[in-house]
């Protein structure tokens, strides 16, 4: 078992496409919304769209952290290196988020900021030994599945008493972030998103478990299925949503065992309460301010904040115009919807923050959902 | 962010709680601060360096099940 190829398979793709068939009732829809931008990707990398029936749909959603993140936040990272001259680190996809001014932390290090691309937290931390004389800032980013590293890494840092070292905290929630999703006007009362159920993120959920859904299954009436990440994952719970829309249920079920429990990972989950506490409001690109829906550190880890250790006002800053991603991460519009997509905003020259990360939808639509074939695309828009 | 692979531990340093392990036949070290009871040939997920929950290969099979059985209800492959 080596957990890849195994849920890759290409004859049981097809059995479990069948089944889906026969499973769906022809007489109605079954729009399935994916939170998590990895299973967008997934899903579009292997062309699951294509082994559905017409009438089961995949609605994207916000699941992608740098499409969410405001572009004020940007801004803010921006200054601190202009201003204070910080050494930043952050993941590889933040650096080509678009700012304001048509400037991204890329082009600023371009020309000559000390931005670093890190994989790792701990590579911040290194950086931040090695440099005892410059501040070093992490520019934390990330759902559920990065903060704990976070966590980690500010309890060393003040275990160390590693002084050059702060954290500019972006962590955001998936429960607050859903919750919003279903209870904004297009889907409550517009109705013009619809959405029948949703997979579950795999490895958020790898962290805080299938639990937290339990409450908005039952709130909002709507199933849940905790999905993997392979491409036979999420056929499988696509069929066990549209099981259950079928029979008229709305539980939280978990096709990812493998890695997710009900529980979750209590250890990581400990850590992090140690170290976070909610902010009251966050802005989220797409969603607006979105109540106790992301995290900050704690006064006993002020130290280490760099949101108290240098100046970052907030910063209202709006998208390029013409850019749809606000929309596109409602699920009230499509990436093909945009006027930008694929003229002038594409992965090599983003326009907006989807086009950028390998779990934007945009980016999932230009690498691999133009090379679908037209007759199946009509289909769909037909249907 | 959220995105990884199964990668299994080589090996373990209990003094620095750091793992080399090896997903799709790279080597990379891991923290293994937010796992318990990783041993040598355990399969963990590592989104950004840090091994979080250790796979299950019963449940990863027990997964694979349903995917057989739903082709056996399907009937031929199409």
């Amino acid at each position: 078992m080596k957990y890849i190829e195994e849920f890759r398979q290409h004859d049981l793709a097809h059995q479990l496409s069948a089944a889906i068939s026969k499973a769906v009732k022809p007489d109605r829809s079954y729009h399935l919304m994916e939170f998590c931008g990895g299973h967008t990707h997934a899903i579009f990398r292997y062309g699951v769209q294509d082994l559905m029936p017409p009438n089961v749909k995949f609605v994207h959603g916000p699941g992608c952290p740098v499409c969410v993140l405001p572009i004020g936040r940007i801004d803010n990272a921006i200054a601190l290196v202009e201003r204070h001259d910080v050494i930043l680190c952050t993941y590889g996809d933040v650096l080509r988020v678009p700012a304001s001014g048509r400037r991204s932390l890329l082009k600023v290090k371009a020309a000559g900021a000390d931005i670093r691309m890190v994989y790792s937290v701990r590579d911040a931390l290194r950086i931040a030994q090695e440099n005892p004389g410059r501040q070093v800032v992490f520019f934390a980013i990330g759902f559920e599945t990065t903060t704990p590293p976070t966590a980690v890494a500010i309890r060393q840092a003040q275990a160390e008493g590693l002084g050059n070292f702060s954290v500019f905290c972006n962590h955001v929630l998936t429960p607050a972030a859903i919750q919003n999703i279903l209870e904004s006007p297009e889907v409550r009362d517009m109705g013009s998103v619809s959405i029948d159920g949703f997979f579950g993120p795999s490895h958020v959920s790898s962290i805080i478990g299938s639990r937290p859904y339990e409450f908005f299954a039952e709130e909002f009436q709507k199933p849940v299925v905790i999905a993997g990440f392979e491409p036979l994952d999420v056929m499988q719970s696509a069929l066990m949503l549209i099981r259950q829309l079928n029979e008229g249920r709305y539980e939280v079920e978990n096709e990812y065992t493998r890695v997710v429990t009900r529980e979750g990972n209590t250890k990581a989950q400990s850590l992090v309460a140690e170290v976070f506490e909610l902010r009251r409001v966050f802005e989220w690109r797409g969603l607006g301010l979105v109540p106790y829906s992301a995290l900050r550190l704690k006064e006993a880890y002020a130290a280490l904040d760099a949101e108290k250790r240098f100046d970052t006002p907030a910063i209202a800053a709006s998208d390029v115009k013409g850019c749809e991603c606000p929309s596109i991460l409602r699920g009230v519009k499509r990436p093909v919807d945009c006027k930008l997509f694929g003229t002038v905003c594409t992965p090599e020259n983003p326009m907006g923050s989807c086009m950028v990360s390998s779990e934007g939808a945009c980016a999932a639509y230009w690498s691999y959902g133009r090379f679908r074939r037209p007759e199946t695309a009509s289909r769909e828009t037909a249907a | 962010m959220c995105l990884a692979l199964p990668a299994n531990v080589l090996a373990i340093d209990t003094m620095t709680d750091m793992a080399i392990v090896s997903p799709g036949g790279v080597r990379k070290d891991v923290s293994l601060a937010l796992v318990d009871d990783v041993r040598v040939d355990d399969f963990v997920m590592i989104p950004v360096g840090y091994a979080f929950n250790k796979l299950s290969e019963e449940a990863a099979e027990r997964t694979l099940r349903p995917f057989a059985e739903a082709g056996l209800t399907a009937g031929e492959p199409v």
